[in-house]
């Protein structure tokens, strides 16, 4: 039975942990993407119109990474090429997610197919979440990274490429994102329907804040988010009744109390948001 | 780029984003003749949700189908019940629609909020209980079809456990668990019922998850009054039992659908539609049932279900539909042990209506 529990948690939460963990890596690098859930949506969607077409589980990856490629490459080219307002153009990214999966998968809306066992990628999921707080703390393009966000003026001064490291900052947010999606529509809940995401995509953001931006704690809000949601449904089906509607706004509350928690100081601000964060860089300034 | 530009920049995107939907999700309708009636609806969810929007879109084309070319229909999916509502009807209200369908319970006060501003068009509610006189509501007594599929989970249950995703705490959901219990602890006194509430009546993965909390309970019939297939598909991979929602949904889970109800709204848009069109439409009420045929068991599966079970639930479909069998026949008692429905009568429609109390026998409380 506890095994059941931790088992439903892990399925549940590792999408969260793929979303959020690519959405941290863009936001070290200084950019605010916002469109994770159209991201997702399009991964989720483009994993499945693939397995159901080519009966390939790894064809229905690579399409799925490809998605994300594309649709967070559209978004490098606005904000960092045509300079783009940030969240202006991630929440289209999000709007233009819905639409075109909505659309993408109208003819697949309730396809069977065989679903993918979750393990692997949930075991995936804590590797790269190891990989990013390994390559933040002891890679030097990690800590390049980092400079860009912090400062792109003085990582421009030092000769590193602002553009182009944020470009790939992005494209590897959107990967993850797509990542995201693929599990969720082919492993997680094996199907395609509208909008399945369900604003997750919401919660992961929210999750990068939670996390202050560190990837190990990343892994802790996730399974605190996750894990709360699971609990909350065993309590219920014990007997105990709480007020759903507390937990499926307890991330955000949650979120903002960090936010209020580290605004209080300076100092700590400092330390976890990326000083450059949603600024735009402009190397002829 | 200015700094100055970047406020009205975020402002114009939060704007096209609320109002998104109204444009992605809007059938072309074009402009035709004036005696050409337009009748509008709005979705909670996607038509492709296979469940509650599913139905209501088929319910939509039969009308098309059978009233031709007296009019046209649009609809706006995914509308949530909330402030959007308002402007999603009132933009089918602008739009020259002559009759709107509002096809989700909490549009109940938006619906007439908008409709008091347009005492010319008539609006439908579905599943209400306000009306006014440009205002009808209609419902389905699907808490029939809950009867039937609790005396074969009564039957069928081996672990004496079942689980039931529950979506919001409101009298057709409640209506629906005491129903369905009812019927089932008549046949099996020593059922239990283990109550999830989603909060949603939409999310796959989350209907995912209540349904594998439950079978990780003891649950091994799974039972659903959210909108999606996932409940059945995951009982389908946990090698349990479980009924379909709103729609046949047996070709997602054929192991594990025993039988669905299935809500048949398409004679009733096409009666209200022909009032509209000859002019004799008016507000009122209306709440039918298996005998008026908006509501329809799904084809007993056969694989699962034993032959003399079937026959019982088939009997049971008789009696219901020749008012023999009432699912809400007396002794009734609430949890407090107090007498609701004494022996003999039956549920009037009132009480069931504003049904926001347990059955005696259901171990669990209603959420406030």
């Amino acid at each position: 039975m506890i095994f059941g529990i931790v088992n439903i948690i892990l399925i549940g939460t590792t999408p969260l942990v793929f979303a959020a963990i690519g959405e941290l890596v863009v936001e070290k690098s200084g950019v605010l993407n916002l469109g994770l859930e159209g991201m997702m949506l399009v991964g989720a969607v483009s994993a499945f119109v693939t397995l159901v077409v080519t009966d390939s589980y790894l064809a229905a990856l690579i399409v799925s990474l490809i998605s994300g490629l594309v649709m967070s490459g559209l978004f490098a080219f606005l904000v960092l090429y045509l300079m783009a307002n940030q969240v202006a153009t991630g929440l289209a990214l999000t709007i233009f997610g819905i639409g075109i999966s909505s659309m993408i998968g109208k003819n697949y809306v309730g396809t069977p197919i065989d679903g993918l066992s979750p393990y692997f990628l949930i075991i995936t999921s804590f590797l790269v979440v190891i990989f990013i707080g390994y390559f933040f703390k002891k890679t030097k393009l990690g800590l390049i990274v980092k400079a860009v966000g912090e400062s792109h003026n003085s990582a421009h001064s030092l000769g590193f490429n602002v553009i182009k490291i944020r470009f790939i900052s992005i494209l590897f947010g959107g990967a993850m994102s797509a990542l995201a999606g693929f599990y969720f529509s082919i492993c997680y809940a094996p199907m395609w329907q509208e909008g399945m995401i369900a604003g997750r995509g919401w919660i992961a953001l929210a999750l990068v804040v939670f996390a202050t931006w560190k990837p190990e704690r990343i892994l802790l809000g996730a399974y605190i988010f996750g894990g709360v949601a699971i609990m909350q449904m065993n309590l219920q089906a014990f007997g105990v009744k709480f007020p759903g509607q507390f937990f499926n706004m307890m991330p955000y509350l949650v979120t903002i109390l960090v936010l209020v928690i580290i605004s209080g100081n300076k100092l700590r601000i400092k330390l976890s948001a990326p000083a450059c964060l949603t600024i735009p860089f402009n190397k002829n300034q | 780029m200015k700094k100055n530009t970047l406020p009205i920049i975020i402002i114009l995107a939060v704007l096209l984003g609320a109002g998104g939907f109204f444009i992605s999700n809007q059938n072309n309708v074009e402009d035709t003749a004036s005696e050409q009636k337009k009748i509008g609806f709005i979705y909670i969810g996607p038509p492709g949700d296979h469940g509650w929007t599913y139905m209501h879109d088929q319910g939509r084309q039969t009308m098309e189908a059978e009233l031709g070319d007296s009019i046209t229909t649009t609809y706006i999916e995914n509308v949530p019940e909330n402030a959007d509502a308002v402007r999603a009807i009132r933009k089918l209200a602008e739009s020259g629609h002559d009759l709107i369908f509002t096809t989700s319970f909490n549009y109940m006060d938006q619906t007439l909020e908008v409709a008091k501003d347009f005492p010319d068009i008539k609006f439908e509610h579905a599943t209400g209980f306000k009306r006014a006189d440009n205002v009808a509501t209609y419902n389905s007594r699907f808490y029939e079809g809950r009867t039937i599929i609790g005396h074969i989970a009564g039957k069928m249950t081996k672990t004496n456990t079942i689980g039931y995703i529950a979506s919001f705490p409101i009298p057709e959901v409640i209506r629906g668990i005491n129903s369905f219990y009812l019927a089932a602890s008549k046949v099996n006194p020593d059922i239990k019922i283990k109550v999830i509430w989603a909060y949603t009546w939409y999310d796959p993965a989350k209907e995912a998850d209540a349904a594998n909390t439950l079978i990780n309970q003891g649950a091994d019939i799974i039972v659903q009054h959210t909108d999606t297939f996932a409940p059945c598909q995951a009982a389908e991979k946990a090698g349990v039992l479980a009924f379909g929602q709103a729609s046949n949904q047996e070709q997602f889970c054929p192991n594990a659908h025993m039988t669905a109800i299935e809500d048949v709204w398409g004679p009733y848009y096409a009666e209200r539609a022909k009032a509209l069109v000859d002019g004799s439409w008016a507000s009122q009420d209306t709440w039918a049932g298996m005998k008026e045929g908006h509501v329809v068991m799904s084809d007993y599966n056969t694989k699962i279900l034993p032959a003399d079970l079937i026959a019982e639930a088939k009997a049971m479909e008789a009696g219901i539909i020749d008012g023999t069998l009432h699912s809400f026949a007396g002794p009734i008692y609430n949890q407090e042990g107090e007498l609701v429905v004494p022996e003999g009568s039956v549920a009037d429609d009132g009480m069931l209506a504003g049904m926001m109390f347990y059955v005696q026998g259901i171990e669990d409380q209603v959420p406030q």
